[in-house]
């Protein structure tokens, strides 16, 4: 981006000057010219989209209508705040899943991370285990948990053996008390792996001499985790956590493929409902202003983690 | 910085135009080698080899039968077919020739995709009202059949059980109909009867509206098409509401299973609530056993569904003529028979039925025709369908989920209401 384009000569030039200025003319329409595709693919897919949706999140714009659209003002945003029950329940449904996702899963992921990263024999099977699901498409992992789910699923026969018939299990993904709680679950088992890699890579970059340091001082496993490894692993947490979030908040495809929002509104997530109501109610307009409050909202929560996981000098 | 500014917008529209030219390609007006016009056509049945065989007979035969036009057949795969005509309407790059769920001709027709139809009256006169598409007074869309949603049963089952088997004329009543489930469910069926639960989508709206219209509610206000309030949300439709929940609360239904017939197949229940389209299988499964039975009769008599999937003419066609030609030529009664018996479904004319292996007054199939003609609803004519059609499957699925039923009938209502509001009245 620090590319700049050759400035109009105003003075008389002089010839070396020129040649010169050629040269680094040349080299500036070469950089645009390798830029180009990526730029293209930005500005359609990216800013384009960003600037349409600003725009429209203004109006009353639909997706099929003769009508043209028409300014709003503020409307929208009025009408998702203060009239709209099912999109306060959206927000509130896509934060608790944050909020639970965020830690359990990157908790998980640097346990399971410690527990591979060993010199033992089928340890990189055990890799291989935990990260299946993440290159698994999310859509099949979704239909296959909505079986597990069922009244007379795999789950719930499990529950009935283990505790030999006492209790038969539930309905989860149809009881508005359950099915976020079953939904979390299934997410933060399918992603986990993800970040355990990347927690793997982060304890790889520790020197082993450190160890060394610590055992020689008298430093037991739990201590040389807290002096060694943790602060190690700062940049990776900060990088586990940053991704983690915004991909918790962007939920859509578990609750499209698993309970489309229900029952009675328990699992409808921001993104879910802004697609619902911006393709299959059509209103493009309203649908725009949601993903708006959205992108300020992820926004606003990644310069607050950002602040709060910054280095302190 | 602020200089390269011009350079990435260039870049950008560069890159516009660039699709835009590849969006061109599929259009209009295109002559072949022997002088023809082209008139292009695009189906949903790409993945549906029955339906895609009959299509290509007709076209062929079209195309053979004289030398002006040349009709071009796309075809995409259900799921991505609306996205698809959406996405061509928005680029205007409609085909001449589309087909449409009944349902949503008249949000098309409203947002102007799609143009009267403009065929010989004598065509759509002798098919069933509920495969001719009406809005304004216009005919925009025909089809040449119809599905009609029944009760399956076994006879035997019935007769042990001492359920009187109702007809078309004599349905079961409610309380007939919950008595005839408990009798089942201590007969030792789980949940006696599938009503399909599992499915998501317009199946929702299609199969359980009816219901509610057989209570005396309805989706929409008809008179007016304005507004939701009353119709919805009256004591008839709470009546539904609760009579719906029920079904679920006391285990004579089943939320979760697969979709399809396989759990009648397989004697899993006792009753199954579904369309003709599963009808030839079970009768293949089950015999002369098979019983198929008119929905019950929930107060003012039984109501199923009506409107499946019809042609249209794009706004946007050059080749006018031609695609009626076309269709003109695509309603003989052989091929609407072909389509029946090839798809099982049900025919549009009366001497499609009578030629048809399974629907002609002979045929196994023969009740669904009845059924369609005497009971068959269509969904409200108004380009808000699309917003009703969502709105009613939160609202049933939140209630077969045992959330309160006026509350969330008033919710439904409320949000219906909001939407035809902000689209002013969808013009009526």
């Amino acid at each position: 981006m620090t590319v700049t384009p050759p400035t109009v000569a105003a003075e008389t030039p002089q010839r070396a000057t020129r040649r010169f200025r050629t040269t680094k003319g040349r080299e500036t329409w070469a950089g645009l010219a390798m830029m180009a595709p990526a730029g293209i693919l930005l500005v359609l897919f990216l800013i384009i989209p960003v600037i349409l949706a600003f725009t429209l999140s203004f109006t009353n714009a639909r997706l099929i209508s003769p009508n043209p659209p028409r300014f709003v003002g503020l409307d929208n945003f009025v009408r998702a705040f203060t009239a709209d029950g099912v999109f306060v329940q959206s927000v509130w449904n896509t934060f608790l899943f944050a909020l639970v996702v965020v830690p359990v899963q990157a908790g998980l992921g640097l346990l399971l991370a410690v527990l591979v990263n060993r010199r033992m024999r089928g340890v990189t099977a055990f890799r291989v285990i935990f990260f299946i699901p993440v290159v698994t498409s999310i859509v099949v992992v979704s239909i296959l948990w909505r079986f597990l789910y069922q009244p007379n699923g795999l789950i719930n026969s499990m529950i009935d053996t283990i505790t030999f018939g006492a209790w038969s299990g539930m309905d989860w993904l149809n009881n508005p008390q359950t099915a976020l709680g079953a939904i979390i679950v299934l997410s933060i088992w399918q992603a986990v792996g993800f970040h355990m890699i990347i927690w793997l890579a982060g304890l790889q970059t520790i020197p082993e001499e450190l160890y060394e340091a610590a055992k020689m001082d008298g430093a037991g496993p739990w201590r040389q985790f807290v002096s060694v490894t943790w602060p190690g692993l700062r940049p990776t947490m900060v990088f586990v956590l940053v991704t983690i979030t915004i991909a918790a908040l962007g939920l859509f495809v578990q609750i499209d493929v698993m309970t489309q929002g229900g029952p009675v509104n328990s699992t409808s997530t921001i993104v879910y409902y802004a697609v619902r109501k911006g393709y299959e109610q059509q209103e493009i307009g309203y649908a725009a202003a949601i993903s708006l409050i959205f992108f300020v909202a992820v926004l606003i929560i990644a310069l607050i983690q950002r602040r709060l996981t910054r280095e302190k000098d | 910085m602020r200089r390269t500014v011009p350079a990435f917008v260039a870049a950008g529209a560069i890159g516009a135009l660039a699709l835009t030219g590849c969006g061109q390609a599929g259009q209009g007006s295109t002559t072949t080698e022997d002088g023809r016009t082209q008139v292009t056509m695009w189906t949903h049945s790409a993945g549906n080899p029955a339906e895609l065989e009959v299509y290509e007979r007709i076209i062929s035969d079209f195309n053979a039968s004289q030398d002006q036009y040349e009709v071009v057949e796309e075809s995409f795969p259900q799921g991505a077919y609306n996205d698809a005509i959406v996405a061509a309407a928005a680029s205007g790059d409609l085909p001449c020739l589309l087909d449409l769920d009944g349902p949503i001709m008249p949000n098309w027709a409203w947002a102007e995709y799609i143009q009267p139809l403009g065929i010989s009256t004598d065509i759509t006169d002798s098919l069933l009202p509920t495969a001719v598409g009406v809005w304004n007074d216009e005919i925009y869309s025909a089809g040449y059949w119809d599905a009609a949603l029944s009760i399956f049963a076994r006879e035997s089952v019935l007769t042990e059980n001492g359920i009187r088997i109702p007809t078309i004329d004599d349905p079961w009543t409610a309380e007939e109909f919950t008595a005839a489930l408990q009798t089942l469910k201590d007969a030792g069926y789980e949940t006696p009867i599938d009503i399909g639960a599992e499915d998501t989508g317009e199946w929702w709206p299609y199969a359980y509206s009816p219901f509610l219209q057989s209570f005396g509610g309805d989706l929409i206000d008809r008179d007016t098409m304005l507004s939701a309030d009353g119709a919805l949300n009256g004591p008839e439709a709470v009546a539904w509401g609760e009579w719906f929940q029920g079904l679920f609360a006391d285990g004579l239904a089943s939320n979760s299973g697969t979709i399809g017939n396989q759990e009648f197949v397989d004697d899993e229940v006792a009753l199954s609530y579904t369309g003709v389209w599963n009808a030839l299988a079970s009768v293949e499964a089950i015999g002369d056993d098979l019983v198929i039975l008119p929905p019950p009769d929930l107060g003012t008599g039984p109501k199923i569904g009506g409107g499946s999937w019809q042609w249209a003419i794009s706004s946007t066609c050059e080749e006018v003529e031609g695609a009626r030609a076309y269709l003109e030529f695509s309603f003989q009664d052989e091929y609407i028979t072909e389509f029946a018996d090839k798809q099982i479904v049900i025919p549009a004319t009366e001497g499609a039925a009578e030629a048809s292996e399974y629907f002609g007054t002979d045929g196994v199939l023969r009740p669904f025709v009845e059924l369609s003609q005497e009971y068959a609803v269509l969904r409200p004519e108004t380009p808000a369908y699309a917003v009703i059609s969502t709105t009613f499957e939160t609202a049933a699925k939140d209630i077969m989920n045992g959330a309160d039923v006026q509350q969330t009938l008033d919710r439904a209502v409320q949000e219906i209401d909001a939407n035809i509001e902000s689209n002013d009245g969808y013009g009526f």
